[in-house]
């Protein structure tokens, strides 16, 4: 790779975007803290910090969605209002969202043009669509409707339509979170081709190792203010996390003998239609799970994941009882409490909503799955004590942090409201987790206490099942690791044998015979 | 030949109040709105249309007295739903039961008062053709606006800039919201033309279907434009399928019933619901997968800034 620009020359006298001073508050809360920012042409400028660090309204403020409370944007050097996203665009600036701002009953070709704003006639922007989305090696088919295509797809129209802009600044956040490995790949192809062109690209992510491979200077926020700028190629991925948290991150570390006993859940031969238009056909489904074992799913989103877990947790249930079993006993047609009392526990992916109820406090979310065991219910009346009490144990061993002793869920940030969730289930001594994207959007320190706790419930004789997009995640807890493709589920791979490489193919929908095959040309 | 002739009529002056008002909701929907004081804007579009139309003598004014109150009542709707992102089907319920109550107070002075209805089209000749004559070239101007109408919003949903923003708005606020979309605006102008249309619908009944003002007029038929508009799985084609069927059935029950068919009439009387319903239902099977309904209707939006 080529790489003459260091963070201190440039070809141009003036940067191409500067915050100056930039603050934003809702109401007493200050989401940026005089935020000084300056954006190159030819440079790829990574933002890191935490969730809640504030780099989602700083973009949004560089996009027009949201106006500064005080403190200036420049442009080119001068002085900039922006009153909306179109005048944005009308600069050259383009955004690339994170949770995609595409309209599943609308073509692609309608999405394109809902983000622009010339007067082109439709006809010309499906022909542009198609020279452009071709020429950068991107293909789409401008008369599909987007609920018919996948995640990646999903993200070339972003892009796609944010190039046909012809912007000069390109905002990407958080565009790997749901990519394969060999998909990002493609991406960070493209993204360096329009370096090369001359943009500039303001590139969010978690993903260090992401962002000291593909950019030339970070920018890290922490609690709203600028912390530091640095060169990320010269940072080790220890070094930026630190900055990014302020302390150390506790490391995870797995116990050291772990006693693999009698298998605790099964799944045989699972068949399941899906019982909405959208949803994946399981087909031919079965794994072994044993107590003090771990074992990973990793996958792109929407290859059966969620119906899995439905599937496992009783919200939909199996034709034949035997193809679930807990504890050695056949449960495909049982309840979502008959399994709890069976020892099995479920940690869904979605916090609000799905683990919790948002607008219930949290005694009463811990009351939704501890009715079956404990004495949370006594002769039919709610025990208070006893929920909150719950509340209290929770609290103290994962390190909830929240304002008072019993808050709505929905008043916790998203750390700490999973934190509760995992811990709620973990307190209950479940001979069986199932855990669905345990870490999804919560940040490092979090994500470190809800791994430990994984790690310590295996320790102490459980099986725990975990599905997650973060392949280091899962290589990190893991002892197995199977790949979910289309509804199937591959052979579990010991966690030592399954690279990065590998398991990007199997996600992709290699078999893993062409993958040990690729592996062992490779070598 | 007389017989067909005066049924086909009478089809199409039942038809064109649901189809009024069906219109309107569909793009009220579209953008996203649920609006479920579709009967109370109509009740108070027929009193104030007729209201109108008896003090002035001209139907034009009545139908525009009609458009304007029934804009009037929506925007009631928006400064609520909208505005103040107050829930849309409580809002919507109690503007039908404020529509009802207001419309008895606006018309108590016209009951048993009676006006000239609309005049129908004549043109030499062409409307004197034997049976196509008369239906073709000899109805009120409300049919033909009605049928303008519908084809004028298919034109504007799938054809237009604006109507494709708009229905982005009614699948994905969010989105619509952080592409720079002004989504409350842009809801509220769908309000309004559904007002709009619902109060033509109501003022359609006194001015030109019976030619007096009777509280409780509409009898139930902006819930039956709201259910068209469902069961046509918010398509205009379907739209106009939907409501001209019903019509049709309504008016072919009735002279069932004269006939003295033996089948009790209770039953006929239900045939309308049921004959839409199926139909529409086998229409809507057709598509095997997406929603079919604006994804965000009905939720309240409030944009963050």
């Amino acid at each position: 790779m080529r790489d003459t620009t260091s963070a201190g020359q440039h070809t141009s006298a003036t940067p191409l975007l500067q915050t100056v001073a930039l603050t934003k508050r809702y109401g007493t809360f200050l989401a940026n803290d005089k935020i000084d920012l300056d954006i190159w042409p030819r440079q790829i400028h990574a933002l890191l910090g935490e969730n809640g660090a504030g780099k989602s309204t700083l973009v949004k403020t560089i996009y027009g969605l949201v106006q500064p409370s005080e403190g200036e944007l420049r442009w080119e050097g001068r002085n900039m209002v922006l009153s909306g996203p179109s005048q944005a665009r009308a600069r050259g600036i383009g955004m690339v969202f994170q949770h995609f701002s595409l309209f599943d009953n609308l073509t692609v070709a309608e999405n394109v043009a809902l983000g622009l704003d010339g007067k082109e006639s439709f006809k010309e922007i499906s022909a542009r669509l198609e020279r452009v989305s071709h020429s950068y090696g991107l293909p789409l088919d401008p008369k599909r409707e987007v609920w018919q295509l996948s995640v990646g797809e999903r993200q070339r129209i972003e892009i796609v339509r944010a190039l046909m802009q012809d912007p000069k600044f390109l905002i990407l956040d958080e565009p790997t979170a749901v990519l394969t490995p060999q998909e990002a790949d493609q991406l960070f192809v493209v993204l360096e081709r329009l370096k090369s062109e001359g943009r500039a690209i303001l590139y969010i992510s978690h993903k260090l190792e992401e962002v000291k491979k593909l950019c030339d200077t970070a920018t890290i926020l922490r609690n709203g203010k600028k912390v530091a700028t640095c060169n990320p190629k010269a940072e080790t991925a220890a070094s930026l996390a630190r900055m990014m948290v302020g302390t150390e991150i506790k490391e995870v570390k797995p116990a050291t003998t772990r006693q693999i006993t009698v298998p605790r859940l099964a799944i045989i031969d699972l068949n399941l239609e899906p019982d909405d238009p959208h949803g994946v056909h399981l087909k031919g489904i079965s794994l072994e799970l044993r107590g003090g074992e771990i074992l990973g799913i990793a996958g792109v989103a929407g290859n059966g994941q969620d119906e899995l877990f439905a599937a496992l947790s009783g919200e939909r249930l199996a034709k034949d009882p035997g193809t679930v079993v807990i504890e050695g006993i056949a449960a495909g047609h049982l309840s979502i409490s008959r399994r709890r009392k069976l020892g099995a526990a479920f940690v869904p992916e979605e916090r609000l909503g799905h683990g919790t109820a948002p607008r219930m406090r949290l005694s009463e979310n811990a009351l939704l799955t501890g009715h079956v065991a404990g004495n949370m219910v006594l002769h039919g009346f709610v025990n208070t004590a006893a929920t909150l009490n719950a509340v209290d144990r929770t609290t103290e061993t994962f390190d909830v942090r929240k304002a008072k002793r019993d808050p709505e869920a929905a008043s916790l940030s998203g750390g700490n409201l999973q934190k509760f969730i995992v811990g709620r289930e973990i307190l209950r001594n479940p001979a069986v987790l199932v855990v669905n994207q345990p870490t999804w959007g919560v940040d490092a320190g979090a994500a470190a206490v809800i791994r430990q706790a994984l790690l310590d419930l295996a320790a102490g004789g459980a099986a725990v099942l975990v599905t997650s997009q973060d392949i280091d995640e899962l290589i990190e807890i893991s002892d197995r690791i199977a790949v979910m493709f289309h509804g199937r589920l591959s052979e579990p791979l010991p966690t030592a044998e399954a690279s990065r490489e590998k398991l990007g193919l199997l996600m992709g929908g290699s078999s893993l015979e062409a993958t040990e095959q690729a592996h062992a040309a490779g070598t | 030949m007389e017989l067909i002739e005066a049924i086909i009529l009478s089809v199409l002056a039942a038809s064109t109040p649901l189809l009024l008002a069906a219109t309107g909701e569909l793009v009220t929907e579209r953008s996203g709105v649920l609006n479920l004081g579709v009967e109370g804007m109509m009740i108070v579009g027929a009193a104030c249309g007729f209201g109108g139309a008896w003090l002035t003598g001209s139907i034009i004014v009545g139908a525009l007295c009609g458009m304007v109150a029934g804009t009037l009542m929506s925007l009631l709707f928006a400064g609520m739903a909208l505005g103040l992102a107050v829930n849309q089907v409580a809002t919507g319920l109690s503007l039908t039961i404020f529509g009802i109550g207001l419309s008895g107070l606006i018309g108590a002075g016209f009951v048993g008062e009676r006006i000239t209805p609309a005049p129908h089209l004549y043109i030499p000749f062409i409307t004197n053709i034997p049976l196509i004559g008369r239906i073709l070239f000899g109805e009120d101007g409300f049919v033909y606006l009605s049928l303008a109408l519908i084809a004028a919003v298919w034109w504007f949903l799938y054809r237009t800039r604006a109507g494709l923003i708009m229905r982005a708005c009614g699948d994905n606020h969010v989105s619509a919201h952080a592409l720079g979309y002004p989504v409350l605006r842009i809801r509220m102008y769908a309000v309004m033309f559904g007002g709009a249309c619902a109060g033509l619908a109501g003022a359609y009944l006194p001015l030109a279907y019976t030619p007096f003002f009777i509280p409780g007029m509409t009898a139930g038929r902006g819930w039956i434009a709201l259910a068209l508009t469902v069961f046509a799985s918010w398509r205009p084609g379907r739209l106009v399928i939907g409501a001209y069927l019903f019509g049709a059935v309504t008016i072919l029950q009735l002279h069932a019933q004269g006939a003295g068919i033996g089948i009790p009439s209770q039953f006929m009387s239900s045939l309308p619901y049921l004959a839409t319903v199926i139909v529409l239902v086998l229409l809507s099977r057709a598509r095997t997968g997406g929603s079919t309904a604006p994804a965000a209707l009905g939720t309240v939006f409030v944009p963050d800034r």
